[in-house]
């Protein structure tokens, strides 16, 4: 056995999981799909004296729609969204990003609420909520509480959750149908962690725009300058060095070999939504 | 504290009691002896512990068998009388899709998988979708002739008698 003892707790309910994620006397992980948390815990090199399984909560395994956005629950995996078994707010780009996180074998039980509460800036999930404008349902002992995207990721593996309080569902608003996505990935090998990603997002009808940098030091970066210069048409190099010029201003320290990544991760995402 | 887990293997009922820490690769290698299931990194990356869970493929090292009451779980012995893994296995044997075997039974579980789900591929798909199983000998280019190979006749057995290979 590799993982060091614990205590383990299979929760009923979301009000049970909040229960027993609220003991101050043992550190306490909630487990979701576990294929983050398990590596960590074969190393050792995540402590835990009592781990939390959400996995038999039915209400976090379901997919609502709503009026204006869908609600996915925290506890639907990857291949969910690849095989497309819930309903798809995005235009296709959350079945696209469900379909190259890490490998089939980690889909089927890697979780989008495990992804995003994990906050590693490599997740898939964070930039892609982040570029889509969702928010995050948060709940606790103190209640539940709704968060965007941006502010629900302070920092790399930083997120606004308190301790003993989970994420119940991720709140994706519709796409207007006129929006095109692009994304771009540069990874050394499929399914690893990528050293940079990107998502735009274009309206030519509405005259719109998102760009997104993720894999980033920190939470993924909305570049909104350089987004109203796609949104206004601008291309080649003069969208390059706006690019550039916005990750340099953002305050992050990016050696010149990542600012490159960023920047040609950025150029071919946009590239990729101009072309879909 | 061991807890007692009630789950299917290989079409088999078992009750067993387990360690909240113990994985589910350890429990069907160490407790039943099922060591088809190789165990290489521990972490999820090299892939030769791949195994069905409720018929979806994934990690027994990333997986607490505790966490699996009752589930179904179908290990590589549980598909010796399988048409699909007869034709894998086959066109292994022919392609020399194996020189130590070690990563052999992820191997044919995740194509297995991958042609059920999707059926005919072109070999770049199928580098794509095996990229999560590691073999150490770097026999790739045989795994994939291999896999391609199972996957053309795997298609053409399916056109001409659809319901021999369902």
């Amino acid at each position: 056995m590799k993982p060091a003892p614990f205590v383990y707790h299979r929760a009923t309910s979301i009000e049970d999981a909040i229960l027993h994620l609220n003991d101050a006397s043992v550190l306490v992980r909630p487990l979701a799909g576990g294929q983050s948390l398990l590596p960590m815990l074969n190393l050792r090199l995540a402590p835990v004296d009592k781990l939390v399984d959400l996995g038999r909560i039915a209400a976090l395994k379901k997919a609502e729609e709503q009026k204006d956005s869908i609600r996915y629950g925290a506890l639907l995996t990857h291949a969910a969204f690849e095989d497309r078994r819930v309903p798809d707010a995005s235009n296709g780009l959350m079945p696209f990003i469900g379909s190259q996180i890490a490998f089939r074998a980690v889909r089927t039980r890697g979780t989008i609420g495990g992804s995003i509460s994990l906050a590693d800036p490599a997740a898939d999930w964070l930039s892609t909520i982040v570029a889509l404008e969702a928010e995050v349902v948060l709940t606790g002992v103190q209640g539940r509480r709704i968060l965007p995207a941006a502010d629900f990721v302070i920092g790399p593996y930083m997120t606004a959750l308190e301790p003993g309080e989970i994420i119940e569902a991720i709140l994706v608003p519709r796409r207007p149908s006129s929006e095109r996505w692009g994304h771009y990935k540069i990874a050394r090998k499929i399914g690893e962690y990528a050293e940079s990603m990107a998502i735009a997002l274009l309206d030519t009808a509405r005259r719109t725009a998102r760009l997104v940098a993720g894999v980033t030091d920190g939470a993924p970066l909305v570049l909104q300058n350089s987004a109203r210069e796609i949104a206004a048409g601008q291309s080649g190099a003069s969208l390059a060095s706006a690019i550039r010029q916005e990750l340099i201003s953002s305050g992050r320290d990016f050696s010149p070999s990542k600012l490159h990544l960023h920047c040609i991760g950025c150029l071919r995402a946009i590239e990729n939504a101009r072309s879909s | 504290m061991k807890t007692s887990v009630s789950l299917t293997i290989n079409g088999k009922p078992h009750e067993v009691a387990v360690e909240p820490r113990l994985s589910l690769a350890d429990l069907l290698r160490d407790e039943l002896r099922l060591t088809a299931t190789h165990l290489g990194c521990e972490q999820g990356v090299c892939g030769t512990c791949t195994i069905l869970i409720d018929g979806e493929q994934a990690r027994a090292c990333l997986t607490l068998a505790i966490t699996t009451d009752g589930a179904d779980i179908r290990t590589l012995e549980g598909f010796a009388d399988d048409a699909l893994m007869g034709v894998l296995k086959d066109a292994f044997h022919k392609k020399h899709g194996l020189q130590c075997g070690f990563c052999t039974p992820g191997m044919l579980i995740s194509s297995w998988d991958l042609l059920k789900r999707k059926g005919r591929l072109s070999e770049r798909e199928i580098r794509i979708a095996m990229s999560g199983n590691l073999c150490r000998c770097t026999g790739y280019q045989n795994i994939i002739r291999s896999i391609k190979a199972a996957s053309d006749s795997w298609a053409e057995m399916s056109a001409d008698a659809p319901e021999a290979v369902r």
